[in-house]
């Protein structure tokens, strides 16, 4: 690896303003699980590396059952499956969280880290989306918001601007009688990167029997993480039974455009994207009837 | 030459100083700048778990972490594992247990193990192959790693349990070798 500047940042604005003045040639390090692998092997390239592990607002874990989830960008993913509230508010994000490479990468790896790495295979963004989290960003000319559905642009691309950096994400408090999940589909039992994944996230009417409200999303079977809003909007109203489920996953087959690579066909994906709708949406029907799953 | 950092950190207990370039991962500087060869490269990106230690008491692969990063850490290696010339349960059962041929990977799986068991000395095998997944063998099979985990696991849970736990442990360990030896 080539030798590089190594600086930790203390305050978000600090960090700004180191990035925002090296630009392009400067990155942010969180866990390293992919930065550190992309310089080595030459994907990236860097003369300066900023360490934002030390910024307060980037290693915020903060819940309330009333507010929603704060996440900073920094928290790595053990904290999140590890925290049993959270787990439990936001079943999604913990699936993700706990299927992102092997312990040792998640004891480093941060959600932040993924979504601003944005792989279209990213295994925690269909489930950011599907939870309907919102990127909370700092920059040179201050802070926005950005849904983490508009967040990724291209493989690989994202709207962060020069300087910019994500600070955390926030997940809307958990509605009453809602429930998500999280499934990939590897060829192997653990650590490998998804052929193709879904995030679903329903919310039932108070008998617990028909949908009220659902999001979708979708990896590997696009150019960015996918907000299958075709599908999201057909469960509304419609009865949370397996028929449903089906009809889902036909539209989401229709809603995927994948490519054909070294992991799977595109017809393998969008029958893989038709799977996991239908059990991911069957997972956060049950959760969100209580089911523990 | 490039400007090399100064870094304290607490190594197997003790403190220790150290310069490093800020692109060198704390795998190269354990093994080439501090001589702690214990830990290995297998791939040196993340798949193998072969360099993992325990940062802050958690498994990491060290060839994904900086040395920069480790200043106020500490860092547990596979060289701090025994005590004096007293191996440590994990290591035995792997030697006993006969789950080790090339022996590269082992470091790493006994790493990752003792974080497992420090937590929790009876997990389900499911539990033991899911949390040691980030680990990659390529001679064993993982059965026998599996087992020596299981077998280390129960005397650790015996010496946390009883106070006379050491002969305790030796025994049932054996018997239970016995039981499983006579069951094939
Ligand atoms: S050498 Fe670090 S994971 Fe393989
Ligand atoms: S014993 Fe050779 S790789 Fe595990």
């Amino acid at each position: 690896m080539k030798d590089f500047e190594f600086q930790t940042a203390t305050t978000v604005d600090e960090a700004v303003s180191l990035l925002a003045a090296r630009g392009e040639r400067a990155k942010v390090l969180t866990g390293g699980t992919d930065l550190l692998v992309q310089l080595r092997e030459g994907m990236r390239e860097a003369d300066m590396i900023v360490d934002v592990k030390k910024i307060d607002e980037l290693m915020q874990l903060a819940y309330a059952a009333d507010k929603g989830l704060t996440l900073g960008a920094a928290v790595p993913c053990y904290r999140i499956y590890g925290n049993s509230e959270i787990a439990a508010a936001y079943p999604a994000l913990a699936d993700s969280a706990r299927i992102i490479g092997g312990w040792q990468i998640q004891s480093r790896a941060s959600v932040g880290g993924n979504l601003c790495n944005s792989s279209p295979a990213a295994d925690t963004i269909p489930s950011l989306i599907a939870l309907d989290a919102v990127c909370h960003l700092a920059g040179p000319q201050g802070r926005r918001t950005v849904p983490v559905a508009e967040f990724c642009t291209a493989p690989g691309k994202n709207v962060l601007g020069r300087g910019e950096i994500l600070a955390t994400l926030v997940f809307p408090a958990p509605a009453d009688n809602s429930g998500s999940a999280y499934l990939r589909f590897i060829p192997r039992n653990e650590m490998d990167i998804a052929v193709a994944g879904a995030g679903s996230w329903v919310r039932l009417n108070a008998a617990g029997d028909t949908i009220e409200a659902a999001r979708v999303a979708l990896a590997a079977v696009a150019p960015k993480p996918l907000a299958a809003t075709s599908v999201s909007e057909f469960l509304a109203g419609r009865p949370a039974v397996e028929q449903t489920y089906e009809e889902a996953a036909e539209l989401a087959k229709n809603a995927a455009t994948p490519i054909s690579d070294k992991r799977g066909t595109a017809d393998y994906r969008r029958h893989l994207a038709g799977v996991l709708t239908r059990r991911t949406l069957a997972i956060a029907v049950a959760r969100a009837r209580g089911q523990q799953l | 030459m490039a400007k090399k950092t100064h870094v304290t950190t607490t190594i197997n207990g003790q403190q220790v100083e150290f310069l490093c370039e800020a692109r060198q991962s704390l795998l190269e500087v354990l093994r080439d700048v501090l001589h702690l060869t214990g830990s290995k490269e297998g791939c040196n990106n993340g798949n193998c778990g072969a360099c993992t230690v325990l940062l802050d008491g958690l498994p990491v692969d060290s060839c994904l972490v900086l040395g920069v990063e480790v200043e106020a850490a500490e860092i547990t290696t596979i060289e701090g594992v025994a005590q004096d010339s007293c191996l440590h349960p994990i290591q035995q059962c792997f030697l006993e247990d006969a789950a080790l041929q090339c022996g590269v990977c082992t470091p790493g799986f006994i790493m990752t193990a003792k974080a497992l068991l420090d937590r929790d000395p009876n997990p389900s095998e499911e539990e033991i192959r899911f949390q040691l997944a980030g680990n990659l063998c390529r001679c064993t099979g993982y059965d026998k790693i599996v087992r020596a985990v299981q077998d280390a696991g129960q005397i650790m849970g015996n010496q946390r349990g009883a106070t006379s736990a050491a002969a305790q442990a030796n025994g049932s360990r054996a018997s239970k070798a016995k039981a499983r030896a006579g069951s094939k």
